[in-house]
């Protein structure tokens, strides 16, 4: 709710500047995102193909008329996995990010309000674990738990809670010595209204942004790690994985390598961009 | 702020929150002193954490080393020779001891000192790495620098693009890509290095090539966007305008004015950026087949040989450390406010 009002206040605030801002590079780097969410939704009813069947006698097949995005190695239809390859990528990656967004925000607020050693504490420890490679990380707790979709998420999100926590706080911080915060804590209020009402509204334009850049980061380690062979298991089959199947291909640089890998860039491609060119006042509201 | 910002985004700041508000009173040497201790204690609580998430393990090491047909006398003996028993702090204690000792410990899978596993593992892995940023320091700083003089050009435009592409996909794509441009298309590089057949220097270097072309795009991004950074934020400074304002030509300028103290930031962003090694090395290592250490970790992952496993991990863990601390003492030691 209060994420919902601060944002609409922030447009209607400035309805020109923000109609100016938006440049075409956001415009289609938003049409970009919107398209790949609504094929991870609607996917089985957009694919042209089951997504397990093998359609063509060829291996490795070319682009044609019946393949738009040629076949794979076993002769299946690229089009069809990486449409259904998107419902993995795009939703396992959202599931991470809000987990991490949520978990690091809430904690990186409630230090900043409390501040004194339970703030020392709690940045030292998830400090330190950013002390640790991501990869080297989800190698460590794949290697110790296995791999399933739910593990992935979890996983995901504790390697990026550290790095939302460290953006949440900082803009915290800030906030916290305004005056507002300083009436409303004189006024009695709990520690949950004013993380709530108090510091969120004001940190949640950057913290919005970093939410986008952190869904990027995601998006990359789960690719890497089903690339790895330990992210998303077969049957089923995200963007990496999809790479990984069909790295066979690659020196003849079949399009069934190319085309999940193209698939990748262009969502991570377009969430920066539009990122970059988010109204200036979005991005560094805390920082003016 | 602003360049921090964007820093912020690609690395994270690291303790400079923390340390900001100490520098005014304490003396330099403090706060190296503190940054060292503060990386010695993060290197045992990333052990800590290393250790505990492996040993978390579901079920019990002694029955899934000796299968299923082992009897639960065997399995007894086993728990007892490796310390099973006992708590798991205690283990913990042993095994960092050990770690200190160079006792890596032995192998589950083919029961071989992991010292011998290791070693010509690393040499081969720290080549990759010394090759790689040999090339791609000179050639990032360059183009990270020109870019940031160059400001709002046509030529700062395409870097910066450039850059943001790379950054923005992972690391597998850039090797097939590598492999497609100059293995496919152009045909001067084997599509994947077989170590194996290295038996000429021209054998070594189309072992190295397509690997070394790879981390050095991905390495690079990363430098010539912090480096474009760091140089933007000294031109926006204060006394880099009065060099404006009096005069000096715009190379002078950024020659004699902004680049001496962009120094320090800019060895802060190439330690930073080399620490992306670490995590491309496990991409390049493992689809060009590179014999080096992320590869062995990677098989050990698959063959869930825990000690190996976590002496990788912590080799990993020691050489991030090593570099985020040295960027962090690099941004100590040049800020001129705290001399």
């Amino acid at each position: 709710m209060t994420m919902f009002l601060s944002l609409s206040n922030t447009q209607k605030a400035r309805p020109r500047r923000f109609g100016y801002r938006i440049s075409v590079v956001g415009a289609v780097s938003f049409l970009i995102i919107a398209a790949w969410t609504l094929v991870a939704i609607f996917a089985p009813y957009i694919a042209p193909h089951p997504v397990g069947d093998i359609v063509d006698f060829d291996f490795f097949g070319p682009v044609s008329a019946q393949f738009p995005l040629g076949t794979d190695y076993l002769g299946r239809d690229m089009l069809s996995r990486i449409l259904l390859g998107a419902r993995y990528t795009v939703g396992i990656s959202l599931a991470a990010v809000c987990v991490a967004c949520f978990c690091g925000v809430t904690l990186g607020m409630t230090a900043a309000v409390i501040g004194g050693w339970f703030d020392r504490g709690l940045s030292r420890m998830l400090d330190a674990l950013t002390s640790i490679p991501s990869k080297i990380l989800a190698l460590v707790i794949v290697a110790a738990v296995g791999t399933s979709i739910p593990i992935l998420i979890v996983t995901l999100a504790i390697i990026y809670t550290p790095g939302c926590y460290r953006f949440a706080r900082a803009l915290a911080v800030n906030i916290n010595t305004m005056d507002y915060v300083t009436v409303a804590r004189a006024r009695g209020e709990g520690i949950g209204y004013l993380i709530r009402s108090e510091i969120l509204p004001g940190i949640i334009g950057p913290v919005l942004a970093d939410f986008g850049l952190r869904f990027v980061f995601i998006v990359l380690l789960l690719s890497s790690m089903s690339f790895l062979g330990l992210g998303v298991q077969p049957p089923f089959a995200d963007w990496g994985a999809l790479v990984k199947e069909n790295i066979g291909g690659l020196s003849f640089a079949a399009p069934a390598v190319i085309f999940p890998s193209i698939a990748i860039a262009t969502l991570t491609i377009s969430v920066n961009l539009l990122i970059d060119n988010l109204p200036q006042k979005i991005r560094d509201r805390s920082e003016q | 702020m602003g360049a921090e910002g964007s820093n912020l985004r690609v690395q994270g700041i690291h303790y400079h929150t923390s340390l900001k508000g100490r520098s005014m009173n304490s003396p330099i040497l403090n706060l190296v002193a503190e940054r060292i201790i503060v990386a010695v204690v993060t290197l045992l609580f990333v052990a800590f954490t290393i250790f505990f998430a492996t040993e978390m393990l579901p079920g019990d090491v002694a029955e899934i080393l000796l299968g299923q047909a082992a009897t639960p006398e065997a399995v007894a003996g086993l728990r007892t020779a490796m310390n099973l028993d006992e708590p798991a702090v205690l283990r913990f204690m042993y095994w960092i001891g050990n770690l200190f000792t160079g006792d890596l410990g032995v192998s589950y899978v083919n029961k071989m000192p992991i010292s011998d596993l290791i070693g010509g593992r690393l040499v081969n892995s720290l080549k990759l790495a010394g090759v790689t940023a040999a090339i791609s320091v000179p050639i990032a700083l360059t183009l990270g620098i020109t870019a940031a003089i160059l400001r709002g050009t046509i030529y700062d435009r395409i870097v910066s693009i450039i850059t943001i592409a790379v950054i923005s996909v992972p690391e597998f794509m850039v090797a097939t890509l590598a492999v497609i441009v100059f293995a496919v298309y152009l045909g001067w590089l084997p599509a994947l290095s077989m170590a194996h057949e290295v038996t000429s220097m021209g054998g070594l270097l189309k072992v190295f090539a397509m690997p070394v072309i790879t981390l050095s795009f991905v390495i690079s991004a990363q430098m010539i966007r912090m480096t474009r950074a760091a140089v933007l934020e000294t031109l926006n400074t204060a006394y880099v305008e009065m060099a404006l304002l009096k005069g000096a030509s715009r190379r002078r300028m950024v020659l004699h004015h902004a680049l001496p103290n962009a120094l320090g930031p800019i060895v802060n962003a190439v330690a930073l950026s080399l620490s992306y090694l670490l995590g491309g090395v496990i991409i390049v290592e493992t689809i060009f087949n590179y014999p080096g250490i992320a590869k062995l970790m990677l098989d050990a992952v698959s063959t869930r040989d825990l000690p190996l496993i976590q002496s990788c991990a912590m080799i990993f863990c020691l050489g991030y450390l090593i570099l985020i601390t040295i960027a962090d003492l690099v941004a100590i030691v040049s800020n001129p406010r705290l001399q």
